[in-house]
């Protein structure tokens, strides 16, 4: 798959929107949980 | 050690499963597994995602558009494969009264919610510019919606219950009764006549896409199989410590660190 320039590949065949839309909103939610993770994770160990 | 009238005598069976059944002896070795499955996750995704944008070639129907399967598939997916495991610990719980089944259950709950969120989510993406709707009352779609709040169920009723044992035990009945949920959802397609597509991938008959599209795919489900592990296996060390934090064993942990 030769896309030709950074901007095609951004671009998406003018499906960019939906693609990068699903895949960033699906990043963001696994970061989220990490970050929910690592701080219950430092809470509970904290906590008496 | 009160709390813990009724667990079983772990201590003293030869078994080495029952043995790790015991929240203070799975702790640690939940916590050494943890860096192995983040690892495994971006072993995967990372070629899983060079498949996915450089390898798989556009779709002559679909053009760029189709990307979206990568992830919606292996979502899809894991929001099923976690609500029967979620099932299987509640289940298990109640058979046998481990206390660790019912904090597996709870550890494992939050990241199927984010699965089912994440498959809607990219689905509706999908479905704008393929079918022209974000959204229709499908089988398929109103089932996995369905999920999604029994997911929610199963979170506000074990958070809303004070002793925890009594928040497992109701708990496990929410979620495996809402297991009827699972093949209706995976069915859906076949048995309503409904505007999502059927299964691409099927045990019995060979796929219906590019090879490279397949792998593409599947590299990106093991990916999910691995983070969904490395993440239950965190929530569920936090579970133990809270659950068990007037124990002698995690008043000595603290006490070394």
């Amino acid at each position: 798959m030769n896309w030709g320039g950074f901007g095609n590949f951004v671009h998406m065949g003018g499906y960019g929107f939906y693609v990068w839309g699903s895949y960033l909103v699906a990043a963001v939610c696994i970061a989220g949980e990490l970050i929910l993770l690592a701080r219950r994770a430092r809470l509970a160990e904290r906590r008496q | 050690m009160a709390s813990n009238g009724y667990r079983l005598d772990s201590e003293t069976s030869g078994n080495w499963l029952l043995r790790l059944a015991a929240p203070q002896a799975f702790f640690p070795v939940a916590g050494k597994m943890i860096p192995w499955f983040i690892a495994l996750a971006v072993l995967f995704a990372l070629p899983g995602l060079y498949v996915s944008f450089f390898v798989a070639p556009t779709d002559f129907q679909q053009g760029e558009a189709y990307r979206v399967i990568f992830l919606h598939v292996p979502a899809a997916w894991m929001s099923m494969f976690l609500y029967v495991i979620m099932a299987c610990w509640a289940a298990l719980g109640l058979i046998l009264n481990t206390r660790l089944s019912g904090m597996m259950a709870s550890a494992v709950a939050p990241t199927g919610a984010m699965f089912t969120f994440l498959a809607l989510w990219s689905g509706a993406l999908w479905g704008k510019p393929t079918w022209g709707t974000w959204w229709v009352w499908d089988a398929r779609l109103t089932s996995e919606l369905i999920l999604l709040f029994l997911y929610f169920g199963f979170i506000a009723l074990t958070n809303a219950i004070d002793d925890p044992r009594r928040a497992d035990r109701a708990g496990a009945v929410l979620a495996i009764v809402g297991v009827v949920n699972i093949p209706i959802i995976y069915f859906s397609v076949k048995w309503w006549n409904t505007l999502h597509q059927g299964a691409s991938v099927s045990l019995t008959r060979a796929p219906s896409m590019a090879t490279t599209m397949l792998v593409g795919m599947l590299l990106m489900a093991l990916a999910a199989w691995m983070y969904s592990i490395a993440a239950a296996l965190w929530r569920v060390r936090s579970i133990i410590l809270e659950r068990e934090r007037d124990a002698q064993w995690v008043r000595e942990l603290r006490g070394v660190e």
